[in-house]
């Protein structure tokens, strides 16, 4: 893209205006079956292998309401801190795309099945902004087009299109916030940290493994600018299917001073969707709303109201699992770390690993250290997410088990984890294929102690004079000597004992 | 060996009876059947599609099945005229349109499937109103059906093809399709029985949406008795519709062999009758309510003020349904497709082939809906036509408050000339004028034939209306009212119809 927008600097952005935001995320739902029949979800099978005359739209087909995906909505609603409605229903939203196969969308209107609730999201500083839900309502998806031909991938220019309608008909969950206000230069960071605060939540219930990159939750970044002191709203526009953190931060980022740009220099801001850029951070514009576009919706006939009895949801809200944030504050407090250790924890997205681990039975300590030292940095240098690393939660409890035995000191341990993640077994394969072993034989040990004395009679001489810390040295000769697998405490312990000096 | 004129001339009960006896077989009887419409049918147009080699083949496995010793189901081996609205896997479905010409459906509608498994012989699929919007058959795309008792009246709509087939004695049974009267406006003018079921008695799945919350599958046939043995076998609870009634199918042929309206309260309502209603029409259903007093009923007058803005409610409402039903029909997946010629866009496509495929009062009723549902249109059309049809509903509740079954006339003229209001929507649109109420409240209706108008010697249908799932009162009505008819004439009513 080589369009170039006037923006004007994000600070005097913010100098002249307050930015208000709307965030629409969509979730598909991790059910086995698509939400109106009974064809499979799974990802990547061959187009159009997952479709039967319901979810093609074929004449004559009928939908029938997967109850997983209600259950899931009332979850996702509850865990909201929602109303569930008593009584709602599916509504109709009409419009033609080639790739919505009854040429209108099942979706819900006026009655959404969760409504008025709110959701507590933590900054990088650890201050806690609480985002208002206007709703959370069930809808089906698309297919999806394939433009061929076309420069950028689009329909404008392509010669054709392939459509798959695999997706047609995959259960959605739409969560509307209600306007953002008062975030003021924090924006972006506010809808970054709600978008992730909401996948952690979506996570943490099983509903969905609201995986951006796969497009399993995406954003709708809403944005508008009013001058300070203004109540009402500014016109706003709609920046869609943002599929990253990163990227939702920078749209709102991008569009705070693209607003202020036109603003500044006397124009209006024009109702619009617009495309985000991940390689140059821009948003250019989509399609124009010249007027609300006019979906007909009215209540969908071929299903039946939802009418979720009070129990059925209490029953729900009880089997709730502990959520995000309550358990984030826990963890804090039993782990006694700072709010920044969390933060960062939770940008190298490694929390759910470490809990992993120590429930196979590391220490917490260990399983943090790991996790957030050696892994994250592979993780990191390799460009592969740290849940998609070679080794599991478990692998990782078992080298915390060696070395707390005193079976590998840290860097033997780093050695087995090395060769875990290139493939080479479990961590106690790795052990016996490498020979990692700490030197425990204590003849042997003293031995080396006594070369290492013999070789070096300085130091020695400062230790026995007092210089208990020049004792460093000698445990290095030592640890060089048996190639590292020596226990360094114990190596310390033996020169200081033929030393005839006590540490104390 | 009984002829083939014997043979057509069978009820469905009395050809299975023959069947399960062995005194005629199931191919023999298709044979006949298949013979009659090579014979009659380039006059009467009932078929869109016959199916001769699948109706043979399933009448021979009802013939082996015999031989074997297995149980025949009550309707084992009689022949059926199918709507062609119903996907039938492997046999084209049009719903008399052009937009959907040379479509095999890869699926069977449940209830082709329930008919198939009931081993009742689909003789083919009969001619409609295109989308089931009409009420004469002339709305077909390919073409119009005469009606056997005359061949320049129309045969009623939607439903004339399967009307016409019943009278013709091309099929002893049939299935219609009923939104606003496509089931018993035909049986009205045609001299045959036809059954609305409650809403949600028979299964959707597979038959194509004209307006989902008003259409309802039901049974044709020229019997009482037979519409109830087919009713039978279409009703129940089905998983795919959602819509599908959850409860035990109502004792629909215990009561049809068991007429009787001794002691019952049979409602008159004051909406049914006065200006447009032909005399003939009128002095049919007052003959039919002395029978009905002759016979043990209590007569009971009622007022239901909301039955005057049903018809308007309704064409609100159905078009409404079918704007969003119809928009499927885009030429992308199925059907046909105008335009792919390179050098149109999808959207272009899209609009062509709707532009070619779609016959105008298909276009009209999706103008009205579209229009209809528009924002800042909404309340004032879709929502009150919803707020109309509540208090028809109540209507009804409070009318069942005081009697067991309703009954009118079915419509209010005999079989109009083809042509005739072909120009004149309006028109066409009184012929539905006392059967749209019941969809609307989504109860049971039926319509059997009381006589003939003495102005033109055409059928006139008595319209008896039970509430919500009772839909037994309807059969243990008709088939008294049936019984005493035939009595009085000495044979029944299409004895008198032309042999063609």
């Amino acid at each position: 893209m080589t369009t170039t927008t006037d923006l004007v600097s994000y600070e005097d952005a913010l100098a002249s205006y307050d930015p208000v935001m709307g965030l629409e995320v969509h979730v598909e739902l991790g059910t086995k079956t698509k939400m109106f029949c009974g064809c499979s979800t799974e990802l990547g099978a061959e187009p159009n292998s997952q479709t039967c005359p319901t979810c093609l739209g074929m004449p004559g087909a009928l939908p029938v309401v997967n109850a997983i995906g209600i259950e899931s909505a009332i979850k996702i609603g509850l865990a909201l801190n929602c109303e569930i409605a008593e009584w709602c229903r599916f509504a109709r939203k009409n419009y033609f795309y080639p790739d919505m196969p009854k040429n209108f969308q099942t979706s819900q209107y006026d009655e959404p099945i969760a409504f008025d609730g709110y959701l507590d999201v933590q900054l990088e500083d650890g201050e806690t902004f609480r985002v208002q839900i206007e709703r959370a309502h069930m809808e089906e998806d698309t297919g999806k087009s394939l433009h061929v031909g076309g420069a950028t991938g689009r329909i404008h220019g392509a010669s054709h299109s392939l459509l798959d309608y695999n997706r047609a008909g995959i259960p959605l969950i739409e969560i509307v916030t209600k306007p953002i206000e008062g975030a003021g230069e924090r924006a972006p960071e506010v809808a970054r940290a709600y978008v992730r605060e909401l996948r952690e939540l979506i996570k943490a219930l099983g509903v969905s493994e609201a995986r951006m990159e796969q497009g399993q939750m995406r954003c709708d970044v809403n944005l508008s600018l009013r001058p300070h002191g203004r109540e009402k709203f500014g016109t706003r526009s709609e920046t869609k299917n943002v599929n990253s953190l990163r990227s939702v931060e920078r749209a709102a980022r991008f569009e705070i001073q693209r607003h202020a740009a036109v603003l500044n220099g006397g124009g209006t801001i024009i109702q619009e969707t617009r495309h985000f850029h991940e390689d140059t951070g821009s948003t250019t514009s989509g399609r124009v709303k010249e007027e609300a576009e006019d979906y007909r919706y009215f209540p969908e006939p071929d299903l039946v109201p939802i009418a979720p009895s009070r129990e059925w949801v209490e029953e729900i809200r009880g089997g709730l699992p502990e959520l995000p944030l309550a358990r984030r504050n826990r963890l804090l407090a039993e782990w006694g770390i700072s709010a920044n250790d969390m933060q960062s924890i939770l940008n190298a997205g490694a929390l759910d690993l470490i809990i992993a681990s120590i429930d196979a039975g590391a220490d917490a300590a260990s399983a943090r250290k790991w996790w957030m030292g050696e892994l994250a940095r592979s993780a990191n240098e390799s460009g592969v997410p740290i849940d998609e690393l070679a080794i599991t939660p478990e692998q990782v409890a078992r080298v915390t088990e060696l070395v707390s035995k005193g079976d590998l000191n840290d860097k033997l341990a780093r050695q087995v984890i090395e060769g875990v993640l290139a493939g080479e077994g479990t961590p106690d394969e790795v052990v016996d294929k490498r020979g990692l072993k700490v030197v425990s034989d204590e003849g042997a040990l003293t031995t080396a102690v006594e070369e290492a004395i013999a070789g070096n009679p300085g130091i020695a001489d400062k230790i026995r004079g007092g210089k208990v810390a020049a004792a460093g040295a000698l445990v290095g000769a030592v640890m060089k000597a048996t190639r590292g697998q020596a226990d360094a405490a114990r190596v310390k312990e033996l020169i200081l004992e033929q030393l005839g000096v006590s540490e104390g | 060996m009984t002829d083939n004129v014997n043979i057509i001339k069978l009820t469905a009960a009395e050809t299975a009876a023959k069947i399960a006896s062995g005194e005629l077989t199931a191919v023999q009887v298709t044979e006949a059947h298949l013979a009659r419409i090579e014979a009659v049918d380039e006059k009467v147009h009932a078929f869109l599609h016959v199916d001769r080699a699948g109706a043979l083949a399933q009448a021979r496995a009802v013939d082996e099945k015999r031989e074997r010793g297995e149980k025949l189901g009550p309707l084992a081996g009689v022949p059926l005229a199918l709507k062609d609205i119903f996907t039938t896997e492997g046999i084209p479905t049009t719903v008399g349109s052009k937009i959907l010409e040379g479509w095999i459906p890869p699926y069977d509608a449940t209830l082709t499937k329930r008919l198939k498994a009931a081993d009742v012989v689909i003789l083919g699929k009969t001619n409609m109103d295109e989308f089931a919007m009409g009420s004469s058959t002339e709305n077909s795309a390919y073409g119009p059906t005469g009606n056997p008792w005359d061949l320049t009246k129309i045969p009623g709509g939607s439903g004339g093809g399967s009307s016409a087939a019943l009278a013709s004695f091309q099929a002893p049974l049939a299935i219609g399709t009923d939104t606003g009267g496509s089931i018993r406006q035909p049986a009205s003018v045609t001299g045959t029985v036809g059954v609305k079921p409650t809403y949600g008695a028979v299964s959707r799945y597979g038959m194509v949406a004209f307006s989902s919350s008003l259409d309802q599958g039901g049974p044709c046939a020229r019997t009482v008795l037979d519409a109830a043995l087919l009713h039978e076998v279409i009703a129940g609870h089905d998983p795919l519709d959602s819509t599908s009634i959850d409860a035990p199918v109502p004792p629909v042929v215990e009561a049809a062999r068991n007429g009787s309206v001794d002691g019952m309260r049979v409602g008159v309502v004051k909406q049914f009758r006065g200006e447009g209603y032909q005399a003939g029409v009128i002095q049919r259903f007052d003959e039919s309510v002395a029978l009905l007093k002759e016979l043990g009923a209590e007569i009971v007058e009622l007022d239901c003020p909301s039955f005057d803005l049903a018809l308007s409610a309704y064409y609100l409402i159905a078009p409404s349904e079918c704007s969003s039903n119809l928009a499927r029909f885009d030429g992308l997946r199925y059907g046909r497709r105008t335009g792919d010629d390179g050098s149109h866009s999808a959207e272009e496509v899209t609009s062509l082939t709707r532009e070619a495929g779609f016959g105008p009062e298909v276009k009209r009723r999706i103008m009205l809906g579209t229009y209809a549902l528009s924002s800042g249109y909404y309340d004032a059309y879709y929502g009150s036509a919803q707020k109309v049809r509540t208090l028809i509903t109540r209507d009804f509740e409070k009318a069942f408050e005081q009697v067991d079954v309703i009954v009118s006339p079915t419509t209010p003229t005999t079989a109009f000339a083809i042509g005739e209001r072909a120009d004149d929507p309006m028109a066409m649109y009184l012929a539905d004028l006392c059967t749209i109420p019941t969809n609307l409240a989504g109860n049971a209706a039926m319509s059997l034939p009381c006589g003939l108008a003495p102005e033109d010697n055409l059928p006139v249908g008595l319209q008896i209306i039970a509430p919500a799932l009772k839909d037994d009162r309807l059969y243990k009505v008709g088939a008294a009212v049936e019984a005493a008819f035939v009595e009085r004439w000495g044979h029944p009513l299409l004895e008198e119809a032309p042999s063609l």
